[in-house]
């Protein structure tokens, strides 16, 4: 049953297993079909390259093999990690060849993909790399020529000497066996080649063309398929008549772990009918079941009674307030979020009893690692990882529980077990983005100075849901910042952004009002705050003001601020994951309604490592923050998430996409992360346009299904 | 189960499974063809999306007993060489982020532009605007599908 005649078996399964290895794909795509190259094949490479350390390999035939050690899920690390490596290393890119790195904690550190940190990570660590071969393949070549190092020089994967060169293929069996140099001379910046120009991703081919990439792609001749119906939050298993769904055909079992009701096949169909022929009988936990209004109320009462937990207190909140000329106080909420990344959860899992083979995508292979070895008993060192490329992650992906299940399942069953999670799993699946309620409060004085600024804020399952340190903190004389938090059988992690997803629109949406109400102009507020905190900072300051400065003034400038008739713009700027960003959004009114038109960024990352993915990273992040403060909800009905696929979880579209127009900031200083960064300013910098061109001022989010928004269409703006 | 006799990038395929199977699930489980993604399941975004007699089509909700004749095409078979203009222009504009959803863009534009080698901005975006890409990828795929388009002319 269940069989391709046509197809050889075998063959899929060799190409799909080597997938899961970690595809070894040449990004010079055109290059290739040049008629002048010598075609040498990826397997010569591969086996012919000698390794000089964790990051790179060097082969006879001149390529070289750059490893990247992080999980990749579309912040294009595995391009630009290589471009550092081979920067400094001096070789034509189009000769290196980038591997996927399996999780090697001997060999790596920080294999995560979170956080927007791998980049200041291991910006250093991979100059060296590169560097030290470099210095390696000199040492080499000057013993061979007889000269000293000072008389050579690099370019292009050739040591240089006069008129003689020798290429790094050549050199590499005895640069290999040269001593390590404990130092080297990293390149000044002005001389990089490789870095700050656009490379393209250097998995476009495979992408583009179907092979085999993702954790789902990944097959294994003998393994199981397995989905699985979790209960719902607060619940717990009491009864399962699985004899319908065991009827399915090509279903082979049913079986039960820790509430959750598994379903063992051969493919992955069956289980989908499987799964809605399950008659199960869960009972709550304890307490009551949790549905949306049910935390409306707890917001609420919260905020009114509850007692926060004081993260940041500078002067005296209550004096300032009883002595101002105007108080301003405004209330903010976001609802939960799926991550959804368009791959949903899956693993690979193969318990044996030496040990387990773990193959898929996640953010944290260390994580899976570690729970696989509890689970089953063994060190982590019995583990291996094999990281796939990943369809998103979003956050969702730092947790390891569909490892844990598949992990379980393969136990239990004795077998390799690839687990599949449906969209339905997903977005009722837990792990959210947590919903959030924020009350804010500004005190004016006399003269419309911001004298006081309070914010009280709740979330479920956030932890700390401020970020106490954030401007306008340090510029404020008195400044009290409080966090509460409900703690619910509702499953919640870091959502891309954690946190200042929602607060940064929130934060930047009140410092308008406060603008507003101080009869000021957006960015002149924010520009006179900074002046504050550089000339009498209050308490500590933990962004750069001059860095903040910058991108406030090259956003202004860039985007025309207060210069366009008829253009109704918005301000949003913000620290963000150690980058900083400014936004300016266009709306203008047609036919009495506000349309979107455009939105400005002017980011400071530092050096742009690759252009091309930092222009990609700000406009997806941009889209994505549009997209969630816009159209996204996410409610709930008795511990179940009311949105349970695409239908009805509404994810932004093509036609709502206003024109983007990106800037960096070129200040030569080490580079930070991008994968976060630019989307928490976005939801408020298009508040504040609306706000400009409609008087509505919008507070919680999604901002379409809010009543200020009630028959305000923003239209299709392309 | 039953049998059923597919045509699939100009491959002839013999198949055992049961008549609700969606091509999708036949393509990726049985013949190893896993360029077709899975994302939704109901038709809703687009990864899924193959060439049915040319035409762009969901395979997660196309049953295989509904499939008879027809002539499939799928992302591996798009053309030979991974380089028909979608493709190149794809590669040239640098489209992807996690790149998961752009095996079904790809269709969908390959499919839009066949039929309408010139769209307008507007066409662009109604051919292209049912089709989900959660990293925000859409001013690149606008670029893309232009680019592809200047390159069919």
């Amino acid at each position: 049953m269940n069989k391709g005649l046509k197809t050889n078996r075998r063959d899929f399964l060799k190409i799909a297993a080597t997938a899961g290895g970690g595809l070894l794909i040449g990004f010079n795509w055109s290059s290739c079909d040049s008629p002048k190259m010598k075609v040498v094949s990826e397997e010569e490479i591969m086996n012919s390259a000698l390794g000089f350390n964790s990051y790179l390999s060097i082969s006879p035939t001149d390529h070289v093999v750059i490893f990247s050690p992080n999980p990749e899920l579309g912040q294009n690390i595995k391009t630009s990690f290589p471009m550092i490596v081979a920067e400094e290393l001096d070789v034509d890119w189009s000769n290196v060849r980038v591997k996927q790195a399996f999780l090697d904690t001997e060999k790596y550190d920080r294999q995560v993909t979170g956080g927007s940190g791998a980049m200041p990570h291991s910006w250093e660590r991979l100059r060296k790399a590169g560097a030290t071969a470099r210095q390696m393949l000199l040492q080499a070549a000057a013993k061979r020529l007889g000269v000293s190092v000072s008389d050579l020089r690099t370019e292009k994967g050739q040591v240089i000497h006069g008129s003689e060169k020798l290429s790094y293929g050549d050199l590499a069996n005895e640069a290999a066996l040269v001593p390590v140099p404990e130092e080297v001379t990293l390149k000044n910046t002005k001389d990089f080649k490789i870095i700050g120009t656009p490379i393209k991703n250097v998995d476009n081919r495979a992408m583009f063309t179907g092979q085999p990439l993702f954790g789902l792609d990944f097959y294994r001749e003998g393994m199981v398929h397995a989905m699985i119906q979790r209960p719902p939050f607060g619940m717990k298993l009491k009864s399962v008549d699985s004899a319908a769904a065991k009827a399915v055909k090509g279903v082979k079992d049913v079986v039960t772990f820790k509430d959750n009701v598994a379903i063992i096949g051969e493919s992955t169909w069956p289980l989908m009918k499987a799964k809605k022929q399950l008659k199960i009988q869960y009972e709550p936990i304890d307490g009551q079941l949790e549905s949306s209004e049910f935390h409306n109320r707890i917001f609420d009462e919260m905020l009114d009674t509850g007692k926060g937990d004081v993260k940041r207190e500078d002067g005296n909140v209550n004096a300032a307030f009883r002595s101002a000329a105007k108080v301003i106080k405004s209330e903010y909420q976001c609802p939960f979020l799926s991550h959804s990344p368009m791959e949903p959860m899956n693993f690979f899992a193969h318990v044996k009893s030496d040990g387990v083979e773990l193959i898929g995508p996640t953010q944290t292979p260390d994580r899976a690692r570690n729970a696989a070895a509890e689970i089953c008993g063994f060190s982590p060192d019995k583990v291996t990882v094999e990281m796939t490329r990943l369809g998103g992650g979003f956050g969702r992906r730092l947790r390891a529980d569909f490892v844990e299940e598949a992990v379980e399942l393969s136990k239990m069953l004795k077998a390799p077990v690839k687990l599949t999670w449906s969209r339905e799993d997903d977005l009722t699946g837990g792990a959210y983005r947590p919903a959030v309620k924020y009350r804010f409060e500004a005190a004016l004085d006399s003269d419309n100075n911001l004298i006081g600024y309070k914010l009280r804020g709740v979330g479920i399952n956030a932890g700390n849901c401020t970020r106490e340190n954030n401007f306008p903190s340090g510029s404020v004389d008195n400044l009290l910042i409080e966090s509460l938090e409900y703690k619910s059988p509702i499953t919640t992690n870091a959502w891309r952004a954690p946190i200042t997803n929602f607060l940064a629109f929130a934060e930047q949406s009140f410092l308008d009002e406060v603008a507003e109400a101080a009869g000021k102009d957006a960015v002149a507020l924010r520009l006179e705050l900074l002046d504050r905190a550089k000339k009498n900072p209050v308490g500590e300051i933990h962004y750069d003001i001059d860095r903040m400065r910058t991108v406030v003034e090259t956003a202004a400038e860039k985007s025309g601020w207060g210069k366009k008739p008829g253009v109704s713009q918005g301000f949003s700027v913000y620290f963000s994951h150690r980058s900083y960003v400014a936004q300016v959004a266009e709306a203008r009114m047609v036919d009495g309604k506000p349309k979107l038109d455009k939105i400005y960024a002017v980011t400071d990352c530092g050096i742009v490592v690759n252009p091309t993915g930092a222009d990609q990273q700000v406009r997806g992040g941009m889209v994505d923050g549009m997209g969630h403060a816009m159209f996204t909800n996410m409610t709930f009905t008795d511990g179940i998430a009311d949105q349970k696929n695409f239908d009805t979880y509404r994810l932004i579209k093509m036609n709502e996409i206003p024109e983007i127009e990106t800037h960096f900031i070129d200040n030569g200083i080490d580079p930070t992360g991008l994968g976060e960064p630019a989307l928490p300013p976005t939801g408020g910098a298009i508040a504040n346009a609306i706000f400009k061109a409609s008087g509505k001022r919008v507070r919680n989010q999604p901002f379409m299904e809010q009543e200020e928004m009630k028959n305000v269409n923003l239209g299709d703006p392309a | 189960m039953a049998n059923y006799k597919l045509q699939i990038n100009g491959t002839n395929y013999e198949v055992d499974v049961d008549y609700d199977t969606p091509l999708l699930w036949v393509l990726r489980d049985n013949l190893g063809l896993v360029g077709t993604k899975y994302s939704c399941g109901v038709a809703q975004c687009g990864a899924c999306t193959v060439h049915v007699n040319g035409e762009a089509v969901r395979s997660c909700v196309l049953p295989i007993s509904a499939v008879k004749e027809d002539k499939i095409t799928t992302i591996e078979g798009l053309s030979e060489n991974g380089d028909h203009p979608v493709q190149q222009a794809w590669e040239e504009v640098d489209v992807a982020q996690c790149g998961y959803c752009q095996a079904g863009q790809i269709m969908t534009a390959a499919a839009l532009l066949k039929k309408n080698p010139n769209p307008s901005d507007e066409e662009i975006i109604n051919g292209m605007n049912a089709n989900i890409c959660r990293c925000g990828t859409y001013h690149r795929i606008k670029e893309a599908v232009k680019l592809a388009s200047a390159k069919t002319k």
